[in-house]
């Protein structure tokens, strides 16, 4: 079995006091992992511990050497009143234009701040999954879709590539059981 | 008028080194604003202002003791490490302490600071225009590899932390290159032009563009025609420069500004 782009080992993770933990679970190549649980269960404190923006109180996250990560937020930057347009939000990430889902090709011209939340989250979804990353990170992406939109983000993870893992965080059960490998719980 | 004076040949270096400086800060200018931190250019600018005064004090040519403000202004910064605007309101209420002090209790600082207010670019000569080229040079070389990384860490800001990797070395050379261009901009055009170099253009123009190239070609654009204007217009009309520019520069920029339809 080969090593995993990412592993966290009894990790205890809030801000000024624990909020969520101990967890344990690893993501490997080929693999669809999914962290799910309500609101409030701690699932992006969780992720905060892999960015910095929580605190690991006990465990460790290891992090395999070198690889590419990708990570959709569950609230995505947009600032108002920047011009970036769909096309160059895809080019900073490197995504593929070419292979993008043909629901997004109108939307490339157009300015990423004039977009609806459903819009530019499929965008960002994108962005992150037509990318080159090893390791793609997704916080609750279907946040704001309508149901089309959300069945194409599922084919989109069903079509994976062996070397790509995804860690998927969503508070969606029906959504996680049809596109994941393995579902780690996380309790209120 | 005198139209002539404009091509006058004691004018081509002035002319030039500020043809640098329209063309490079706004770019700067536009990241600044990306960043959401365009009163770094004022309060920077007030730094270098002071550095300017105080370096005249104590034997320092200007621009030296501008460089060395703007490089620890710079430096600040990063180890603060807060974004938004607070820390440059400290920057240019504390540099205008210190130069109207420096300028009150001397000659020499009066006639800097007051050198500084008005910007004389007119006045300028061989080592301004290189310090211009070196910008240019610097903005030409380190820009279009910061670009990428500076829109990820805008629209992405969790990629470099979820890669393991550190930002405070983009963040740190991005803050010196704009310092050293607010500092030379600031000795040659003045305190405020060097200000509405970096804010107006991207300003004026974001709202309208279609994307990020085309809000920096318009940017740059607005600039050098607004610089040209302002060129000519302070010799015909006998005017300050710094002042000029400014106005040459709102003239361009406010009814673009105001007409917000994107192409």
């Amino acid at each position: 079995m080969s090593e995993p782009y990412l592993a966290f080992r009894d990790v205890v993770a809030g801000y000024a006091a624990p909020v969520v933990g101990p967890v344990s679970f690893e993501v490997r190549p080929g693999e669809v992992v999914a962290l799910c649980g309500p609101n409030g269960s701690g699932k992006s404190t969780l992720l905060g511990a892999l960015t910095g923006a929580s605190r690991v109180f006990s465990g460790r996250i290891d992090r395999r050497e070198r690889i590419r990560v990708s990570l959709q937020r569950q609230l995505p930057a947009r600032p108002e009143g920047i011009p970036l347009s769909g096309r160059e939000l895809l080019h900073l990430t490197g995504a593929d234009r070419e292979a993008a889902p043909d629901a997004l090709a109108p939307l490339l011209p157009l300015r990423i701040d004039r977009l609806s939340g459903g819009q530019f989250q499929f965008l960002e979804v994108w962005a992150c999954l037509g990318s080159r990353a090893d390791l793609v990170i997704l916080d609750e992406p279907t946040n704001n879709m309508a149901p089309g939109t959300i069945r194409t983000v599922a084919s989109l993870l069903a079509s994976r590539k062996p070397e790509r893992a995804i860690l998927l965080i969503s508070h969606e059960r029906g959504f996680v059981d049809d596109v994941s490998d393995r579902v780690v719980e996380l309790a209120p | 008028m005198k139209w002539q004076l404009v091509f006058d040949p004691l004018f081509r270096v002035p002319f030039l080194n500020g043809l640098l400086l329209a063309a490079t800060v706004p770019l700067l200018g536009a990241y600044v604003r990306l960043r959401d931190e365009w009163l770094a250019s004022l309060g920077i600018a007030q730094a270098t202002a002071a550095g300017g005064v105080v370096g005249m004090l104590v034997g320092i040519p200007p621009i030296g003791g501008a460089l060395g403000a703007a490089s620890l202004a710079a430096g600040v910064k990063g180890w603060y490490r807060r974004s938004g605007n607070d820390v440059f309101v400290l920057f240019l209420l504390f540099g205008w302490a210190v130069a109207l002090l420096g300028a009150a209790n001397s000659a020499q600082g009066e006639e800097v600071s007051h050198a500084l207010l008005d910007g004389q670019l007119y006045f300028t000569g061989p080592a301004h225009l290189l310090a211009a080229a070196l910008l240019a040079a610097a903005v030409a070389l380190l820009l279009p590899r910061l670009s990428r990384r500076l829109l990820i860490e805008r629209f992405f800001p969790d990629y470099f932390a979820a890669m393991g990797a550190k930002a405070w070395r983009l963040n740190l050379v991005f803050d010196l290159l704009v310092a050293f261009a607010v500092a030379v901009t600031a000795q040659s055009a003045g305190v405020m032009a060097a200000f509405a170099l970096v804010f107006l253009p991207p300003w004026a123009t974001f709202a309208g563009a279609a994307g990020w190239r085309r809000a920096l070609l318009r940017t740059e654009g607005l600039a050098v025609a607004a610089y040209v204007v302002a060129f000519a217009a302070a010799i015909l009309l006998n005017q300050p420069f710094g002042p000029v520019l400014v106005a040459s520069l709102l003239l361009f920029s406010v009814p673009r500004a105001l007409s917000r339809h994107a192409d």
